[in-house]
């Protein structure tokens, strides 16, 4: 089946196909029923979507650009590029349209705290600014080994008045983060929202992160065909756990003309092992309270995943990524650490928009395949992130000692 | 009759006995450790023994555990290991029950698991991360083999869904005395009670009660209201003190249980 027409997912079970589901710990089922039941009611009532677009397009600066590269186009010289600008949101990368909507939701549920993993710190500075804005007391579990490497927005989540916690545990990366703060929510359930920060997690997440993050795709739908007059060949988005991947395809699964293309960490390449490519190389399984494609071991153990961003570098993806894959509807390629650092060194150059190393992956795909397609066609790719925050690792490489 | 039926009959007999499960996570601290561990504990008294099925995630344990799975795991344990000490177990001990504990990945990584554990000696199952809605398949063929799934119910857990997963149990339902990870708080006596003669009321499964119960005096205090008290973190930390010495390790361990045992029977 390669039809994405009259698509619908998940199931009320939160399946997609015989993918997501809930797999959690008894004590988080009330909660997530209740989460589910409430995201329901705020969806169709016309007070909080007012007040989501509100906030949207005031306080996040929405709708951001649909921006036609064409020094880039030329340089690859085959499809016409054009890349949403999300690096442009407030925070600088759409992991924020997601906390705005979680924000409101546990204020709706009137719960006074909120928790978030992150692994680069977009979705940690996200929630904590999200949170200062609405005056909710915010903790963030970050791996030790990411507050190593991305210390900047570690400072920034603290000059937001949140409380960044280390976690030392497992690997001390994204995955362990999520453990961590799946724990704390299991202890203070009747206090606490925890804003999952990509299209994972145990049902209603993924479904609700999705839905927050589908604005990019609604807005980029209708700027290209404002530019163009029509929809794109290809759309292209790394994928982590593919928050901004499904943000930017699901408005456009049922235009089965357009192909979606995922990117994942090839790190140092996937004959390496050392990569973060569940959908190109992993079985599936159960973590973080969903069935989906994994990076684990004969044994079911999660295996240790590499990628020079922190932001991929997560062994799951998001159950909807595991349908669209096996349903053919989207295809899912990866880009290793260099050619995603050859990406980010080239959009600077010639565009000066300095990437987050996260949507480099997206960019390196269409350095390594725009080429190759007609100057009639058209390739969108999703910038997520700017890379401000890349600076010390990008530097790190080069060999310069930033004080 | 399963073994664990057969346990809860006998201490029925026994004048209603609560029943002492106790848990420790295989391979840890050393991999040497676990079968006479367990044979250790059965001399001590426990009634019922929990394996723990060591995971790289295990996402609802408290520190104690964490560590513990984090060491076997180091130790090199697989789910094939803790299949051949539950074996090695059963030549000296046909009658105790054993229940593996853990996460779903691990089950979902073997093939033909049910057989394999049954051909082990294995008596039930708990999955941590299992709840009854996604558990079709692994309930059927546990069921098939005469082994137990046993679910695990919260204080937060709603009255109709208790009752619709007392309705997908058997062996045992584990009652989560807190809202937390396993090892934390402080329990609640009065509050473990009124659930549990809830759970009673609506289902004849016998109700187990864990996660918070760190000594003889909450054993004794949740014992006197339920059907039988699981204890782990309190013996998984102490058996993490004896790495490097199999023999003291197991005195020890069997000291602690026989306590524990002694404040649910008095």
């Amino acid at each position: 089946m390669k039809d994405g027409s009259n698509y619908a997912q998940p199931d009320d079970q939160g399946h997609f196909g015989i993918y997501g589901g809930r797999f959690v710990a008894e004590t988080l089922t009330h909660a997530l029923d209740n989460l589910a039941q409430l995201y329901a009611e705020a969806k169709s009532d016309p007070e909080f979507k007012r007040e989501l677009q509100a906030d949207l397009m005031h306080y996040v600066g929405r709708p951001t650009p649909l921006y036609y590269a064409e020094r880039l186009t030329a340089e690859l010289g085959g499809a016409k590029i054009y890349l949403k600008r999300e690096d442009l949101n407030h925070t600088g990368a759409h992991k924020v349209c997601n906390t705005i909507g979680q924000a409101l939701l546990a204020k709706r549920m009137g719960k006074p705290r909120v928790i978030a993993e992150t692994g680069a710190g977009q979705h940690g500075v996200a929630s904590a600014t999200v949170a200062a804005r609405l005056g909710l007391q915010c903790d963030v579990y970050m791996g030790a080994e990411d507050v190593e490497r991305q210390s900047l927005n570690v400072y920034r989540m603290k000059l937001l008045g949140a409380n960044v916690i280390p976690v030392e545990s497992g690997s001390r990366t994204l995955k362990d983060a999520m453990n961590e703060a799946m724990r704390d929510w299991v202890s203070r359930i009747d206090d606490t929202h925890y804003i999952i920060g990509t299209v994972a997690g145990p049902h209603p997440y993924p479904m609700i992160v999705r839905d927050f993050a589908a604005t990019i795709g609604q807005e980029a739908r209708a700027q290209i065909l404002e530019a163009e007059g029509r929809l794109p060949d290809t759309l292209v988005a790394c994928v982590g756990g593919g928050s901004n991947a499904l943000g930017l395809f699901y408005a456009f699964v049922d235009d089965v003309d357009v192909a979606l293309v995922g990117v994942e960490a090839g790190g140092l390449g996937l004959a390496s092992g050392a990569h973060a490519a569940p959908l190109n190389e992993g079985q599936v399984g159960v973590l973080h309270g969903n069935k989906t494609y994994l990076m684990s071991d004969a044994d079911g153990q999660i295996q240790a995943t590499h990628s020079i961003s922190a932001g991929l570098d997560y062994p799951g993806v998001g159950p909807e990524h595991a349908y669209l894959k096996d349903i053919g509807r989207a295809v899912y390629d990866s880009a290793t650490d260099e050619q995603a650092m050859q990406a980010f060194r080239l959009l600077n150059r010639c565009e000066g928009i300095l990437p987050a190393l996260e949507s480099s992956h997206a960019l390196a795909w269409a350095v390594a395949n725009a080429g190759t397609m007609s100057s009639e066609q058209i390739v969108l790719i999703n910038l997520s992130g700017r890379g401000d925050k890349d600076i010390n690792t990008v530097a790190k490489i080069d060999g310069i000692e930033l004080t | 009759m399963s073994r664990i039926q057969d346990t809860f009959a006998r201490l029925e007999k026994a004048g209603g006995e609560t029943a002492l499960v106790t848990f420790v996570t295989a391979g840890d601290p050393g991999v040497a450790h676990t079968v006479p561990a367990m044979h250790a504990m059965v001399t001590g008294g426990a009634d019922i023994l929990e394996l723990g099925i060591p995971f790289s995630d295990p996402e609802a344990e408290g520190p104690a555990i964490q560590l513990a799975n984090e060491r076997a795991l180091a130790n090199g344990m697989t789910l094939n290991k803790v299949l051949a000490m539950v074996e090695e177990f059963r030549t000296k001990d046909s009658v105790t029950p054993v229940i593996l504990m853990g996460y779903l990945n691990s089950v979902l990584a073997m093939p033909n698991f049910a057989e394999r554990a049954k051909t082990a000696g294995v008596d039930g199952l708990i999955m941590v991360n299992l709840p009854p809605e996604e558990s079709v398949e692994l309930t059927a063929d546990l069921a098939a083999r005469n082994m137990d799934l046993i679910f695990l119910v919260s204080p937060t857990t709603t009255p109709d869904r208790a009752e619709y997963i007392l309705s997908r149990c058997s062996g045992f339902v584990y009652y989560v005395s807190l809202k937390g990870i396993t090892g934390s708080g402080n329990i609640q006596a009065d509050e473990v009670a009124e659930r549990v003669a809830a759970l009673k009321a609506v289902s004849p499964l016998p109700v187990c009660v864990g996660f918070g119960i760190k000594d003889a005096r909450t054993a004794a205090a949740v014992g006197a209201h339920a059907d039988g008290i699981v204890v782990g973190s309190a013996l998984v930390k102490l058996m993490g003190e004896y790495a490097e010495d199999v023999e003291q390790c197991c005195v020890k361990l069997q000291a602690a249980v026989k306590d524990l045992k002694q404040a649910v029977v008095d």
